[in-house]
């Protein structure tokens, strides 16, 4: 098959861009939703808008190597920005839109950030509120100027986007090849993102990567899972992770594929089904949310209907069971598969935009193999990756035809990977990221011999698919030598639409405990339905009924599990872990160490023989402010 | 921009207002307040013409439209809310509810607009319309709703939609009619925004009823106190609130006292 890329010179993001616009100028490069249209930029307006701003960036004092930090909900802006910043040798510094005041301010400044540019009047609050901890940031830009014009700051200028335009306009016209120039003399050996590690343990780290980490990784993506230049695709997970990065920065500039911009966050759903993309990559929340999207329909629609749907989904778990089973499908299965196709699966998966997608990438955090039957079942390509920011993304890809529930796949071309004695996953890349950003000590432990010890523990199946097992971390060992993986646990209870978190300890005790956060969607319409009256979320989650609910689903989940490791006590929480209150990283992963000591005293409580224990919880709201919950909620032995 | 003199009001034996004189001027947000049934809504239906007065005149930009009815009011200018949201087609969605608002600020009427969309260069005037319509709906954040029918949105969305409605009229006057009753605080917060912008960005001059007297403090510069019909009060909101006469309307002669 012939590389989208193949002609192409450039090995750098600013070199490729002008080199596609030149090449097709008129062609789509992104498309944005606005006033209820979707409206196209193409290439060369892409180089246009990055061109401006970048002569805006020069008139700002932008110094080759200083950091510019983009943020906001995702729109074109936020690659233009990146791009301008690149193209004159800076770097760009990626930013989750939702980080709390003190982590913002503690990430900004360890990044060094010289310029923000922000979405609009609420990203700017929020930079403006810790701006007296940032002494090196010297502007912030907005790019939406709705209710800005009350807005003046001190010691900070603080500009709109047009104004920077305008202020580069000068330089743009004494000088007009300066940008080529600049673009052009762009190495691949530069570093050009500075993206932050989850950060499950400690504060975030940040790691750099260059032009040739990025695009390599995206070439060797493609040698397996070729994407092409008229699919579509739509941006809106946060700039902040690397898989948002490397899909519309690496890839598109690559491949040239159109890039979405949904209008808002609450119109995604729909607007993903009238672009109904042709690839995508998430975390397992985003394949959890059509789940749960899914189920919220059909408890709405008609008896018949339901029961149609519920047939459906049988055959779907059947089929995907015995394909990645590799084990034959029978006639019968196959023809009841047709049926269920066009009296389900089919307007089921129109509804939600998935009816095109060739490649559905899951990674990040683990994904219940029930939910991969339940996508594969119906017919959406859903396979597991495995990566990190460390090797720009993605270093391993389940091949077609090879997906199964318990591996994440064989390396993607030029990558290699090992297990090391004690269980590690080690990778060579030439992904691989130069370091992490002012901390030498923790790159030398991190790459050792040319290899990247990535923290992560795992084992290769059979047929040379690796197996993620869990965080070094996360493994536990109950007090009889037991080893489990809690993560594995928590999927398989995740899987039921009532329970939307969970945390299952065990290390060092003598057997497996489990505190659960019901999904208050789901939960509360199940409740509606049998009239049981309900208050708020926290009266809900205590109800008898609840309880009961969930220990079926608890009981459920044993009953797949060896003996030694089954949940013997388990509780619902009255709150929800969140990132805000520090339970959980901004992807939504749970920070365990943190969580076992502010719930030291509930799980203590679960070894003994207490039914019931009050717990103190703090929960933070989205301006600072704390309230302290206190409540005392149940135990249930099984 | 808008001079209401001398204006009385009666329904049968009871005075609705009382010589009641009030101006608007260019640019400003004009805040109505006092107790039930002291006139407010009263004073907005004279201006917009749902009610004749007994007696005074109402002048718009110079021009006497006392005996305008409310239709042609509206044609000059004139955009009001409602208090209650009965005023929104419950059926329609957000979408076609501001389109009919946009509609009513083309200069050709209702029936000419819909009989002439068979020629094609009346087709380029929908799309005006619903370019315009999606600005509206952009600026006050209903994307969201945009197919969703009226009827089916909260109370609090019920009332945004008849705000965007008024606006998408192009109004030069816009009369709100107690935008923040019923609202919760968050609600009520978001209205306030919409308020300021609609006055500073697009100079639009508004006449604010409001029960909300904190609100009105807030946006308001001029504020007008009435009470059984007539103006009690006049000036900066926060001289208006220590005013005596105003301290009485609202909490009774004994607790003004105190």
């Amino acid at each position: 098959m012939r590389r989208p890329w193949e002609g192409l010179k450039g090995d750098t993001f600013p070199k490729l861009l002008i080199e596609r616009a030149e090449g097709k100028p008129g062609a789509t490069a992104l498309r944005e939703k606005t006033l209820g249209v979707w409206r196209p930029h193409t290439w060369s307006d892409y180089l246009r808008e990055v061109r401006s701003f970048a002569y805006g960036l020069l008139a700002l004092g932008l110094k080759p190597g200083e950091h510019v930090a983009a943020v906001g909900f995702n729109r074109p802006f936020i690659l233009f920005a990146q791009q301008a910043a690149l193209a004159l040798h800076g770097r760009s510094v990626g930013v989750y839109p939702d980080l709390l005041p003190e982590e913002r301010a503690y990430w900004l400044d360890y990044t060094d950030v010289s310029i923000v540019v922000a979405e609009d009047q609420e990203q700017v609050d929020k930079i403006l509120a810790v701006k007296s901890e940032l002494p090196k940031l010297r502007a912030v830009v907005y790019w939406d100027e709705r209710m800005m014009w009350r807005y003046r700051a001190k010691d900070v200028a603080l500009l709109s986007w047009d104004d920077v335009v305008k202020a580069g306009a000068e330089i743009q016209s004494t000088d007009p090849d300066l940008f080529k120039k600049l673009a052009e003399t762009t190495s691949p050996d530069d570093v050009c993102l500075i993206l932050s590690t989850s950060g499950t343990t400690g504060r975030p780290k940040g790691v750099m990567l260059t032009y040739g980490n990025m695009l390599s990784m995206a070439k060797n993506l493609w040698e397996v899972d070729p994407v092409r230049e008229d699919d579509e695709y739509i941006s809106y997970l946060p700039f902040g992770w690397i898989g948002e990065q490397m899909m519309s920065l690496a890839v598109h500039m690559l491949v040239g594929f159109r890039i979405n911009f949904v209008e808002e966050p609450e119109t995604l759903w729909r607007d993903f089904r009238e672009i109904a993309p042709h690839f995508m990559f998430g975390p397992a929340r985003v394949y959890e949310n059509f789940y749960s999207k899914i189920y919220e329909l059909i408890e709405d629609a008609y008896g018949l209907d339901k029961a149609v749907f519920k047939w459906a989904v049988d055959v779907a778990m059947k089929k995907a069971e015995l394909e990645m089973a590799k084990r034959p499908i029978p006639l019968t299965l196959k023809l009841q598969w047709w049926l269920a196709y066009l009296l389900a699966y089919r307007s089921v998966l129109d509804k939600l935009g998935l009816k095109r997608i060739r490649y559905a990438w899951v990674g990040g955090s683990f994904l219940g193999p029930d939910y991969l039957k339940f996508f594969r079942g119906m017919g959406v390509n859903l396979k597991r990756i495995w990566g990190m920011t460390e090797v720009s993304g993605i270093a391993t890809v389940q091949r077609d035809g090879e997906v199964r529930p318990d591996a994440v796949g064989r390396p993607i071309a030029n990558t290699e990977i090992k297990i090391a004695e004690d269980g590690e996953i080690l990778v060579r890349t030439p992904a691989m990221m130069v370091g992490y950003y002012k901390r030498d000590d923790a790159t030398a432990e991190a790459i050792r011999d040319g290899w990247l010890h990535t923290g992560d523990v795992g084992m290769f199946t059979e047929d040379g698919q690796l197996v993620y097992l869990g965080r070094m971390e996360d493994m536990q060992r109950l007090s009889d030598g037991t080893v489990f993986s809690a993560l594995f646990i928590e999927n398989m209870l995740k899987f039921s639409p009532y329970v939307k978190e969970a945390l299952v300890y065990g290390e060092g005790r003598p057997h497996v405990v489990a505190i659960l956060n019901i999904n208050f969607e789901t939960v509360s319409k199940w409740a509606e339905q049998r009239g049981i009256a309900y208050t708020s979320y926290q009266d809900l989650s205590q109800k008898p009924e609840i309880y009961k609910l969930l220990r079926d689903v608890v009981a459920r989940v044993n009953e797949s599990l060896p003996e030694r490791i089954r949940i013997r006590r388990f509780t619902i929480l009255f709150k929800e872990f969140h990132p805000d209150d520090g339970e959980m990283t901004r992807t939504r992963k749970l920070r365990r160490v943190f969580i076992h000591q502010r719930y030291g005293q509930l799980i203590e409580a679960m070894y003994t023989d207490a039914e019931e224990v009050e717990v103190a919880a703090p929960v933070k709201y989205e301006d600072g402010t704390v309230r302290s919950v206190t409540m005392s909620v149940k135990i249930v032995k099984l | 921009m808008i001079a209401v003199e001398k204006v009385s009001l009666a329904f049968g034996g009871v005075w609705a207002l009382r010589d009641v004189s009030v101006r608007l001027d260019e640019g400003e947000v004009l805040g109505v307040v006092g107790p039930n049934g002291a006139g407010k809504s009263s004073l907005l239906n004279v201006i917009s013409g749902f009610y004749k007065p007994k007696a005074g005149r109402v002048v718009y930009m110079g021009r006497d439209i006392t005996h305008l009815p409310p239709h042609k009011r509206a044609k000059l200018g004139i955009g009001r809310t409602f208090q209650k949201t009965s005023e929104v087609f419950k059926h329609m969605t957000v979408l076609e509810n501001v389109m009919l608002g946009a509609i009513a600020a083309q200069k050709e009427s209702f029936l000419d607009f819909w009989g002439s969309m068979v020629w094609i260069k009346w087709a380029k005037k929908e799309v005006e319309v619903l370019r315009w319509a999606e600005e509206v709906i952009d600026f006050f954040e209903l994307y969201a709703y945009r197919h969703k029918p009226v009827g089916s949105l909260p109370y609090g969305l019920q009332k945004k939609v008849d705000v965007a409605r008024a606006f998408a009229g192009k109004p030069k006057v816009l009369l709100m009619d107690e935008p923040m009753s019923g609202l919760t605080r968050e609600e009520r917060e978001d209205v306030a925004r919409y308020i300021i912008e609609m006055n500073h960005v697009f100079k639009l001059p508004i006449v604010l009823v409001e029960h909300d007297l904190g609100a009105v403090v807030d946006l308001a510069r001029r504020v007008v106190v009435m009470s059984y019909g007539a103006v009690v009060a006049e000036g900066k909101p926060e001289a208006v609130l220590r005013d005596p006469a105003v301290q009485e309307v609202y909490m009774g002669k004994a607790l003004a006292r105190v």
